[in-house]
């Protein structure tokens, strides 16, 4: 076939173009939707409890992911620094993932329970107090500002849309207790969602200031639990490596 | 109908009302340059940002994180946007010698445009973000874009189908792909769930692994279209024009073309090197940036041989020089492109500000250069007037290129001395340095790359200062009926008079 003949027919151009377009995105991206492997079993990942979801949110709102990655490599420098690399299963209830592409300061995917409450309220509020060479800026406001959770469960309920296993009736809540343990799945329960979200606030005092649920709160209980579900004891080092 | 002064730089496209419509092209051609002048600033300040933190001066609105959207979004959206606009339907109406397919289509493109980008900005500064860089506005502006992008692909092929050519130039190849891969790109990245139909927030459709690869997919090939194949079709119209050469080989356009549009969509995950994601993805991805690097020369070279028999003018011509320059910026970034997507070389360039220099290698050396050459040719012909000063387009060519290389220089310096030092180890087998060490060894190179973002921005308020003048001089002639018996090089006091 000429060329010439593609140039003089408009639709021909436009259905030729479509199809060199379409190739990529069939072949590398369509499959991850179905084959198995691409994300670990392992035990102990969990959808994020109410509070955690609204921290999160803070996170993405206040762009944290612009100079924080959450994906540690498969590097000895990053596992001293980080810890174990990051496996596919620990994002699988992250809409959107926040991977990151640019370390201004350090990775995130494992910060949980690195520092404390304290520590971590304090460098949010004014990270040159506790860190002098550091460049982020300084998050006042959080810790002044009351939570908003009052559409935490119209928040829960999208994201079950997008697939994260929230029960809204009892027999989605007895199969996450199979699935994640009474625990859990009572976190995960959405019309429970306010009162577990006051619970898990006071239990874990975040924010250091008891009286007051705030953004601060929020946050921190998110950023603790970044990186901690997964019980590395519990897998051979070589156990993860057929699935990458 | 025409005004004819033989001799004269803009007779070739001495304004032609009822033929074509050129008032949506200079509406498009002044937002370009007022975004591209906010977005510059936005950019500035945030690189001032972070050599300076006190800068974010505890305001919500303006820290880092928020304001960084607000940077890439005007920058790409508005100031690439609204250039690509007005270039393809300039181009689309001179190739295809009929005017636009709808003018009122195209007016909705033009209001509809910029209320993206005010939605985009806006929502990004109060915070409603979709935490997916590039694609950070959330769905009810993501809606309107795309319905706004229907239009733009109605108005674009409407008028393709009524050329009265028989061939479709090769400009406007690129400018249908871009389109078409624009859509597809923007309309599978942002699925998302809203919390409720009358809040801006919304979860990401899809989760982890699929959701970056997907957010890649998109942000690589906007990179691959929108501020790549678009701005090649503005390569094949501007240069031959500015040059007064013809394009240097058909048969290289043709290869070329094919051949990003094929290749560019794979080459996603080369971002997502070492992450999570299935490691033969990775591995196809890299493969596939190498080859890039073949049809991306293939099309720098078809800009720069353009110029073969010609090349004295770029002593004398800073419009084409522009031109030339931005080709070159894009060559050079189209070769560190496919290097850094080896895995070795990645394992050291990732994260880091090398990165972002190479963005901006791109961005500033190549997008925003051919824009300011393209737009320096088409403004005299937009308001039959010539550019008010050579000279200040001069300096301007002189501050973006200082500018542009003192920022990619600043960017190697900090990148790579950032991944060496965060791989570093002792002679006990210890992290030699701790992270924040290698946050201040960034501090020199911040300031420096501020300044040379500093300069790039100066030129392009040069830019808009020798637009404006030339603008006001031209709209004189276009006030009432588009008059047309003013001789195009009259001073400014004739048109005064001639506008009375």
């Amino acid at each position: 076939m000429k060329h010439d003949n593609i140039e003089r027919n408009l639709g021909l151009l436009v259905v030729l173009s479509m199809l060199a377009m379409s190739a990529g995105g069939m072949v590398e991206i369509v499959p991850l939707f179905f084959i198995k492997e691409t994300v670990e079993k392992v035990e102990g990942v969990r959808p994020y409890t109410p509070l955690e979801v609204r921290g999160r949110d803070i996170y993405i709102r206040e762009g944290c992911y612009l100079c924080h990655s959450q994906m540690i490599r498969p590097f000895r420098d990053e596992a001293l620094r980080y810890g174990h690399y990051s496996l596919a299963a620990e994002s699988k209830y992250d809409h959107p993932f926040q991977w990151g592409s640019k370390r201004t300061g350090p990775d995130l995917a494992r910060v949980g329970g690195k520092y404390s409450n304290d520590w971590q309220t304090q460098h949010l509020t004014a990270p040159r107090s506790l860190v002098p060479q550091s460049v982020m800026p300084n998050y006042p406001w959080l810790k002044a500002t009351t939570l908003d959770y009052s559409d935490i469960q119209a928040r829960m309920s999208a994201l079950r849309k997008a697939g994260v296993p929230y029960s809204t009736s009892p027999a989605e809540f007895d199969s996450n207790i199979k699935e994640f343990g009474a625990d859990v799945a009572k976190s995960l329960h959405i019309p429970d969602a306010e009162k577990n979200l006051i619970a898990q606030s006071q239990l874990g005092n975040y924010d250091t200031n008891p009286d007051k649920l705030s953004e601060m709160d929020a946050l921190v209980a998110y950023l603790q639990m970044l990186g901690t579900l997964v019980d590395f004891k519990k897998y051979d080092d070589d156990n993860f490596v057929k699935y990458r | 109908m025409a005004v004819a002064h033989a001799g004269h730089g803009a007779q070739d496209t001495a304004l032609e009302p009822q033929k074509y419509n050129y008032d949506i092209v200079r509406k498009f051609t002044v937002m370009c340059l007022i975004w591209g002048a906010l977005g510059m600033f936005a950019g500035v300040y945030i690189a001032s940002e972070m050599a300076y933190p006190f800068l974010n001066f505890d305001i919500p609105y303006i820290t880092f994180g928020r304001l960084r959207p607000v940077h890439t979004g005007l920058v790409i959206f508005g100031f690439g946007g609204s250039a690509l606009f007005a270039t393809s339907y300039y181009v689309v109406q001179r190739t295809c010698q009929t005017r636009l397919f709808s003018d009122g289509l195209a007016s909705f493109t033009f209001y509809g445009w910029q209320a993206v980008i005010v939605i985009m900005a806006l929502g990004n500064i109060l915070g409603y973000s979709q935490g997916r860089e590039y694609a950070e506005m959330e769905w009810p502006g993501d809606l309107l874009m795309l319905v706004v992008w229907i239009a733009y692909a109605t108005v674009f092929i409407g008028t393709l189908m009524n050329r009265k050519q028989p061939h479709i130039y090769v400009a406007n190849w690129f400018y249908l792909a871009f389109i078409l891969a624009t859509a597809m790109l923007h309309l599978f990245n942002n699925l998302s769930i809203p919390v409720s139909l009358f809040g801006m927030k919304s979860y990401s459709l899809f989760a982890g692994v699929q959701d970056a690869m997907t957010q890649w997919w998109y942000g690589h090939n906007a990179v691959g279209f929108f501020l790549t194949a678009a701005f090649l079709g503005m390569m094949y119209y501007f240069v031959p024009k500015q040059a007064n050469r013809p394009v240097y080989s058909y048969r290289l356009s043709i290869i070329h073309f094919w051949a990003i549009i094929f290749l560019y969509m794979w080459a996603g995950s080369h971002h997502l090197h070492w992450t999570a994601i299935p490691d033969w993805t990775s591995t196809l991805a890299a493969t596939f940036s190498i080859m890039l690097l073949l049809p991306s020369w293939g099309g720098m070279i078809n800009g720069i041989m353009t110029l073969s028999g010609a090349w004295d003018k770029l002593r004398t011509d800073p419009i084409l020089r522009f031109l030339i320059v931005a080709l070159s910026f894009y060559g050079m970034s189209t070769f560190e492109g496919p290097m850094m997507s080896l895995k070795e070389v990645n394992a050291l360039s990732h994260y880091t500000d090398w990165t972002i220099g190479h963005v901006h290698s791109g961005a500033l050396g190549w997008v925003a250069m051919i824009t300011f050459g393209s737009l320096y040719h088409l403004i005299p012909r937009l308001w039959n007037t010539p550019m008010h000063s050579m000279k200040l387009i001069d300096l301007h060519f002189w501050l973006a290129t200082i500018g542009v290389l003192l920022y990619i220089t600043a960017m190697w310096i900090s990148g790579i001395v950032a991944g060496l030092m965060w791989s570093a180890f002792d002679d006990y087998g210890n992290l030699r340095y701790a992270f924040v060490e290698a946050v201040q060894a960034s501090h020199y190179p911040y300031i420096m790359r501020a300044m040379g973002g500093g300069l790039f921005l100066s030129g392009m308020v040069i830019m808009c200062y020798n637009v404006f003048k030339t603008v006001r001089k031209g709209s004189i002639i276009l006030e009432g009926n588009e008059r047309t018996d003013v001789p195009v090089g009259a001073t400014f006091k004739e048109l005064e008079a001639a506008a009375k």
